[in-house]
């Protein structure tokens, strides 16, 4: 079970969380000037990296924020937390 | 003269407390602090036990967590399917059976061992108190850090024992470390008396100080009873228990001029011919005790012979001269080999150790340290896994699975080279022992087979749980009414003392329908339906999902929520939504309600109600957190009885309330604040019936008083209470749908026949983008339909157009909600069918098993389509 530094609480059990897919996926500004193409990219693309991963976590059981963490993804080690938009580097 | 036990020694046993147990029916006498193992062994029951496949006579071969063989059920005093009898305290009066292999379930068992959870933090977790567990712990509690030692034997292994560690230890004796997770997560499972303990430990550093297991060799009927692991017949039993494993024993051993396990059993009396020695090693023996044996260097055992139990060994020279020695015990060893398995499990590296001989670990988790025997501090000499023969068919490497060297032969003679192909193709390994005697063996093996050098790959990999756990033992306490939290309603005891059944809408228990003395559902849910229809009912609604939405931004936030428009409700008045998913699809249905300019009470399905709150919080925290918005769950502060019928607005007169309730003056989806049978609550004209109906919210804890006042005031007026399934009919004849009973989501508003509620005037809102993908546009779609059938279809029969079509029949659709329609008078469906907006008056076919049935295809709304009922 992971164990993931939530920015509020400290380090918590992942079972209080659930998970969010990744990080730094802005939601388009203007979604009506996307080609079908270029909205699908944006709901079912996503990256699948060996390694570092920016990803979003949801402390639901806990302090209930959302959290942006990057973790690596072959030794489920987390290498940052932070506030959304904060967390997953840079 | 054979095994037995000695008049002293043992420190594990108390002999001023005689116990007895039965063992595959026979009476076995014992001291407290036995194992089922070491008690057999001092009544002499060597054999005992069956192989699982080829049913040979199999008995006691160790004395821990690695035995093959001795695998028992215990009935009395618990029930436990299948466990090793090295590894469970006999208790006086215990019913034990021995079993071949396999565990089996019992409908008479006794009730399994009570099983309790309990989690726990430590900076440093030790697993196995020997003397490289035992001081690393002592040093850490002495530098204040929270330490737990766990150690699988019944005490702890080394120094003075509790009085220390009681004071700054939390230790566990009979406890074994299941499996290591990520991040220093270990669970534990730990034998307290009557009970299972199973913790959850989560440990800033683990150190696996777990020692080493004996290997054995293979050679032919090695699996004869009488045959043991050297460490436990003349260490373990000895010397623990005061049990000898026979009067005349011979060592066959690999590991060159270490013969303590001869000297150990000769210091007890017992008559040690011959030591067997792989090796050739010419320097001078140290014999110990043991000085009457006459050591055959360069020497093998070839093969053992005997009825149940052995009788005699017979040898094979370097020369090829043989010999035949007689002896009632044969301790074998092959060497030592880490205890890797929780180490390998979590990723931990190995490597072969040329000094060792023997897999040693290498990188892992930077939290895991290993120390002591389980690093490689071994002593092995020569390595030697088999006795080469012509035919090995009765050379075991696997007990539990009956699996010899030529099963290996047949595999790699197949084309295997991989032990893990090797494992799945003959199962070794794949036993409750988890091969812990045959797995370094096997991979050898292998090795040899294939003309490579040893160690050039190891065992196969282990998982977690290193020992069988019963499912009992895993769900602890939550189990019964606590396997899952149960919610009822504020109102939820009237509904018991009325009778109702109950169905389960996620954790909620809800009436699905009241009965009278001797109705059936059919006839009671018929009842209510026309209770509501022609006069009136009442049902409980408080399980409706409820949130507040406060702040400025909270008409704009709700806007982009939910596919209509919610800014422009005025305060006073409430409007139906639906909410989709990014891809379009629909999420959730609910009311908002306008509280004040600023305030908003929106409703969601009863199962949805945390999946709708955790999503707006989504939104709000990471994508818009300008929005000025603050969102509370307030579905239990309030309880909300319906009142559905024609006569609703009499009921509600009837119990009293300052509300005007006039057509006029309180009109359709408007909710008016006032006193509601004495207390203050809201009322609101919502209808999921399709008649005239009123809800009256209140305060949580007056729900049994509004809903007494409502059941007393509606008497006059032929007032039934109604649980869900009538609800269920009453929304399908209106053609409303449940989100999750008709949609599953894959269907869009459009689907539904909703694009009335879709507003794409009004902005961007959640899912508007994925309307316009092509998919979604087009026009085969499944789409939203009623059906009229012969009869009573079951939800989620399939629909074709063509009911002669060969089969496999393309399908067009399913039925997804199916009634007998009380209103209608007769069988009704709502059912998602491709193209069938367009197919209204059209048959279409459902293929039961039996027949075929044939469903006209309507309006899902065949009731009131006008929609005249509504206001009385």
């Amino acid at each position: 079970m992971l164990l993931i530094p939530c920015p509020w609480c400290g380090p918590r059990d992942e079972i209080e969380f659930h998970y969010g897919g990744q990080a730094g996926i802005a939601y388009p500004a203007d979604p009506e000037a996307l080609s079908d193409g270029e909205w699908a990219d944006f709901l079912f693309m996503r990256d699948n990296p060996k390694g570092a991963f920016a990803e979003r976590w949801y402390h639901v059981h806990g302090c209930r924020r959302w959290l942006d963490a990057v973790r690596d993804t072959a030794t489920y080690r987390f290498v940052s937390t932070g506030p959304p938009g904060e967390g997953a580097g840079s | 003269m054979t095994a037995r036990r000695l008049p002293s020694q043992g420190r594990r046993i108390d002999r001023s407390k005689p116990i007895s147990f039965t063992f595959d029916g026979n009476e076995v006498r014992a001291f407290e602090g036995d194992t089922i193992a070491s008690a057999l062994l001092a009544n002499d029951v060597v054999g005992g036990f069956r192989s699982p496949i080829l049913g040979r006579p199999r008995g006691v071969f160790s004395a821990g967590p690695e035995e093959p063989n001795a695998l028992v059920e215990i009935s009395e005093p618990w029930f436990e399917p299948i466990v090793a009898a090295t590894m469970v305290d006999a208790v006086d009066g215990m019913v034990v059976a021995s079993r071949p292999g396999v565990g089996r379930l019992r409908a008479d068992a006794s009730p399994a061992r009570r099983a309790e959870h309990r989690h726990a933090h430590v900076e440093l977790l030790i697993i196995g108190s020997g003397h490289d567990g035992f001081y690393p712990a002592r040093d850490a509690a002495a530098d204040g850090e929270r330490v737990m030692l766990v150690e699988q034997r019944p005490t702890i292994e080394e120094g003075a024992g509790g009085d220390f560690v009681a004071e700054e230890v939390t230790y566990l004796t009979r406890a074994t470390a299941l499996g290591l997770y990520d991040e220093g997560y270990v669970t534990v499972l730990e034998r307290a008396g009557d009970r299972d303990r199973l913790w959850h430990v989560r440990a800033g550093r683990v150190i696996l100080a777990t020692g080493a297991f004996e290997r054995s060799i293979a050679f032919a009927d090695n699996d004869r009873p009488g045959v043991m692991l050297s460490h436990a017949a003349s260490w373990s039993y000895p010397l623990e228990y005061g049990v000898l494993p026979g009067s005349r024993a011979v060592l066959f051993t690999a590991r060159g001029g270490s013969y303590g396990p001869a000297s150990v059993l000769a210091s007890n009396g017992v008559e040690v011919p011959a030591i067997v020695d792989v090796g050739s090693i010419g320097t001078e023996p140290d014999l110990g005790l043991a000085r009457d044996a006459e050591v055959l260097n360069g020497w093998v055992v070839s093969s053992t012979d005997g009825e149940q139990r052995l009788e005699a060994v017979h040898l094979v020279g370097p020369g090829g001269e043989r010999r035949t020695v007689e002896c009632d015990a044969l301790l074998v060893s092959g060497g030592w080999d880490p205890n890797l398995a929780l180490w390998r499990a979590i990723g931990g590296g190995v490597r072969y150790d040329e000094e060792a001989h023997a897999f040693v670990p290498t990188e892992g988790p930077p939290w895991l340290t290993v120390v002591g025997a389980a690093t490689g501090e071994v002593f092995n000499d020569s390595p030697y896994w088999f006795v080469p023969s012509d035919d090995t068919t009765r050379h075991f490497v696997d007990f539990q699975r009956d699996q010899t060297v030529a099963d290996i032969a047949n595999a790699v003679d197949g084309g295997l080279r991989s032990v893990e192909h090797v494992k799945r193709a003959t199962y070794i390994g794949t036993a409750i022992d988890q091969g812990r005697t045959s797995g370094v063996v096997t991979a050898e093996v292998v090795n040899a087979l294939i003309g490579e050098s040893p160690g050039w790959q190891g065992p196969s990999n282990a998982r977690p749980p290193v020992m069988p756990v019963p499912y009992a033992t895993l769900a602890g306490p939550f189990r019964g009414e606590l396997f899952d939290p149960i919610r009822t309603t504020p109102i939820h005891a009237r509904h018991v003392e009325r009778g109702a059944v109950f169905e389960d809408v996620g954790q909620w228990k809800r009436p699905r329908f009241f009965p009278r003395s001797g109705e059936s559902m059919e006839e009671a849910v018929e009842r209510e339906c026309l209770a509501v229809r022609n006069d009136v009912g009442a049902m409980d609604a408080s399980t409706l999902g409820k949130i507040e939405v406060i702040g400025p931004d909270a008409p704009a936030f709700l806007d982009r929520m939910y596919t209509n428009r919610m800014s422009n409700l005025a305060a006073g008045s409430m409007r139906y939504g639906l909410m989709l998913g990014l891809d379009g699809m629909v999420l959730d249905d609910g009311v908002a309600m306008r509280l004040a300019e600023d305030r908003y009470l929106v409703t969601t399905t009863t199962g949805n109600a945390a999946v709708v709150l955790d999503r707006f919080e989504e939104w709000l925290q990471t994508e818009w957190p300008d929005l000025r918005v603050y969102c509370t769950s307030v579905t239990e502060q309030w309880a909300v009885v319906a009142i559905n019928g024609p006569r609703a607005r009499d009921v509600v007169d009837a119990v009293g309330t300052d509300v005007d309730l006039s057509r006029e003056a309180f009109p359709f989806m408007t909710f008016r604040d006032g006193q509601v049978a004495g207390v203050s609550g809201r009322i609101a004209r919502v209808s999921f019936s399709g008649e005239l109906a009123f809800e009256l919210h209140v305060a949580g804890w007056h729900g049994p008083l509004v809903w007494d006042a409502v059941m007393a005031a509606g008497q006059a007026f032929g007032i039934e209470p109604y649980g869900t399934e009538a609800m269920h009919v009453l929304r399908a004849e209106k053609g409303y749908v449940i989100v999750g009973q008709d949609t599953d989501g894959s269907v869009s508003p459009a689907d539904l026949g909703m694009d009335w509620i879709v507003n794409p005037s009004k902005g961007d809102f959640i899912g508007k983008r994925s309307l316009r993908r092509s998919d979604l546009v087009r026009s085969d779609r499944k789409h939203l339909v009623g059906l009229f059938p012969q009869e009573i279809l079951p939800e989620g029969a399939q629909l074709v157009l063509d009911e002669t079509a060969e089969t496999p029949m393309p399908l067009a659709g399913h039925i997804t909600s199916s009634y007998r329609s009380p209103a209608l008078g007769r069988p009704f469906a709502l059912a998602m069918l491709e193209g069938g907006h367009l197919m209204h008056g059209r048959t279409v076919f459902a293929p039961l098993r039996e027949r075929t049935v044939a469903c006209e295809v309507t309006s899902p709304a065949p009731y009131d389509p006008e929609g005249v009922r509504r206001d009385g």
